[in-house]
């Protein structure tokens, strides 16, 4: 029982890494209708940037202090990219059918990756930080502590989206630019500076869960791959639900860790590393009993 | 003053949808605008508002101005800023938004006043004062078209332009709407009614124009286009004659035969 619970927990924790990565999918999707396959690229960048960053705060600060300084410079910086690739290159192919521009993303996605690729160099870079594979005890379960320092980052970014959302006008702006653009133009909401914001969230997302991502294992060229285990989480999820790529980031998460622990005791059939497929395996029996997800709503509709 | 000057439109730089258009919208005033479905209503507005653009429309000739200053390059949210909004037809409103946000929504650019003008728009409509924490999706058409009028009054516009606000509803919903528009009207709010309604619309604004196949065919202060022949044939069902026949050989026509040979 405590391991089962240890490895929950842990799953939890490389979850709200899903979790984080998910919500930046499905901010684009909201509001430009794309799925943006430029977010690996984003937190593979972000985490870069944390890289360089932490270090060189690293001497003056408390390590824990300067790493959460150094996430935050990243998250602007990749925010402000987004911002330029969304100018540059999404924005002027506006209207334009959605494949396109997801197609246009791809192609982004592996510029920006090669150019960062050449500031990381063949090695693993290291991200200052306190935590490690340090463990702590909790309720006499045994969690790292960069676990809970995930959880706690995605709690934390849960609810200043919800507040964002609810209570701000570019937020209510952002929602409403969702449903339908022409009715949100006439409300004098500029839905270029709504597609530029939601890019500018997404990238400063990445950023952060790349980040947490580096604590364990510093930065290296191939952990972008990890941003495609999002593409699970925000179709079990729903795609157009932000609490829907919380659930599913977090689900998939903890699918992942209790497969990659039980299944060579249980079902050593399957082969090794199981672990890996497990999302794609709940994605599809999730979607066999609700198609638009478990969140995605299908329209609301008077009757 | 909000005006077009021989307006052309042209879609997907082909179809010209409007073939030199002009009319005054004056600062205080209703203005009716008539004709059948293609006639070219919903594009004017459009030109008028900034949302040729993203129909792949454009001004070819002639300019749309608000007191002088050409605003027909103007991006929509410009256009919103200085005082002229649109509603658009078949109500469009954000309806997974409950009533209230749906309202703050259209305060984008006036988040400043958003209290005063909560409190004037429910006033105006104290049905949506009772339901605004309802999803807006699951109001009755009525409703939803209230909140769409309701929702363009957030930010006090100085013009403002309906097109077919009612349109699918029931006789004693178009009351209201009209009793509507005569108070915003009276609030100092000029207004631009797009209608196939065309009694409804005669019987509460001061000019009125016709339109068909892109062009204005008729321009009268709307007393008099309420009896005008042609509009009380063609628009109010209305037959002329004693005993409410009429020959057609007597027909007068104003460019009817276009439709048929253009």
């Amino acid at each position: 029982m405590t391991q089962f619970l240890e490895v929950v927990l842990r799953g939890l924790g490389s979850g709200s890494i899903y979790a984080l990565l998910a919500l930046g999918f499905v901010i684009i999707y909201k509001s430009t209708g794309v799925i943006s396959f430029a977010q690996p690229a984003m937190m593979l960048t972000g985490a870069t940037i944390t890289s360089y960053v932490g270090p060189a705060l690293g001497v003056m600060l408390f390590t824990g202090f300067s790493f959460f300084v150094s996430v935050a410079v990243a998250a602007l910086l990749t925010a402000v990219l987004a911002l330029v690739i969304e100018r540059g290159a999404i924005r002027p192919m506006v209207g334009r059918p959605a494949f396109v521009v997801a197609i246009i993303t791809i192609g982004i996605d592996i510029v920006v990756r090669v150019v960062t690729s050449g500031f990381i160099g063949l090695g693993a870079r290291n991200i200052p930080n306190p935590w490690g594979l340090e463990r702590v005890e909790l309720a006499g379960l045994r969690v790292q502590e960069r676990h809970l320092v995930s959880l706690a980052t995605l709690a934390l970014v849960v609810a200043v989206l919800f507040w964002f959302y609810r209570y701000t006008r570019h937020g209510l702006a952002m929602r409403a630019a969702a449903f339908d653009q022409e009715a949100a133009l006439t409300q004098g909401v500029s839905v270029g500076s709504v597609f530029a914001l939601s890019w500018a969230m997404a990238g400063a997302l990445a950023a952060v869960a790349g980040s947490l991502l580096a604590i364990s294992a510093g930065v290296d060229r191939q952990i972008w791959i990890v941003a495609l285990v999002a593409l699970p989480a925000i179709i079990l999820g729903g795609l157009d639900s932000l609490e829907g790529a919380v659930v599913g980031g977090l689900a998939v998460g903890v699918v992942e860790a209790l497969v990659g622990t039980y299944q060579r005791d249980y079902a050593p059939w399957l082969g090794d590393n199981f672990a890996v497929v497990s999302p794609y395996v709940l994605m599809l029996l999730v979607l066999l009993a609700k198609p638009y997800g478990i969140f995605g709503t299908p329209e609301v509709r008077r009757v | 003053m909000l005006s077009a000057r021989n307006l052309e439109v042209v879609y997907d730089d082909v179809v010209l949808a409007l073939r030199g258009v002009s009319i005054d919208v004056p600062e205080d005033g209703i203005v009716a605008l008539l004709g059948s479905n293609g006639a070219g209503k919903t594009t004017l507005l459009r030109a008028l508002t900034g949302l040729l653009d993203i129909h792949q429309g454009e001004v070819a000739k002639g300019r749309v101005t608000l007191d002088d200053q050409p605003i027909h390059r103007m991006s929509p949210e410009r256009v919103v800023r200085h005082g002229v909004r649109q509603v658009l037809e078949g109500r469009r409103v954000f309806v997974e938004l409950n009533v209230e946000e749906n309202l703050k929504v259209g305060a984008h650019t006036a988040r400043s006043r958003m209290a005063d003008n909560l409190e004037r728009v429910y006033a105006l409509f104290p049905v949506l004062g009772d339901r605004r924490a309802a999803t807006a999706g699951y109001l009755s058409g009525g409703e939803q078209q209230m909140l769409a009028i309701g929702r363009a009054m957030m930010s006090e516009p100085r013009y403002l332009l309906l097109d077919e606000p009612t349109l699918g509803l029931a006789p004693k919903m178009v009351e209201n709407i009209r009793d509507v528009v005569l108070e915003i009207n009276k609030g100092g709010t000029a207004v631009l009614l797009v209608e196939q309604n065309a009694t409804m619309a005669l019987s509460i604004a001061h000019h009125g124009y016709v339109m068909e196949t892109g062009r204005v065919v008729l321009d009268k202060p709307a007393a008099a286009l309420l009896n005008d022949d042609d509009v009380r044939e063609f628009y109010l069902g209305l037959h002329p004659g004693e005993d409410g026949r009429k020959s057609f050989r007597d027909t007068k026509h104003y460019r009817r035969k276009k439709r048929w040979s253009a």
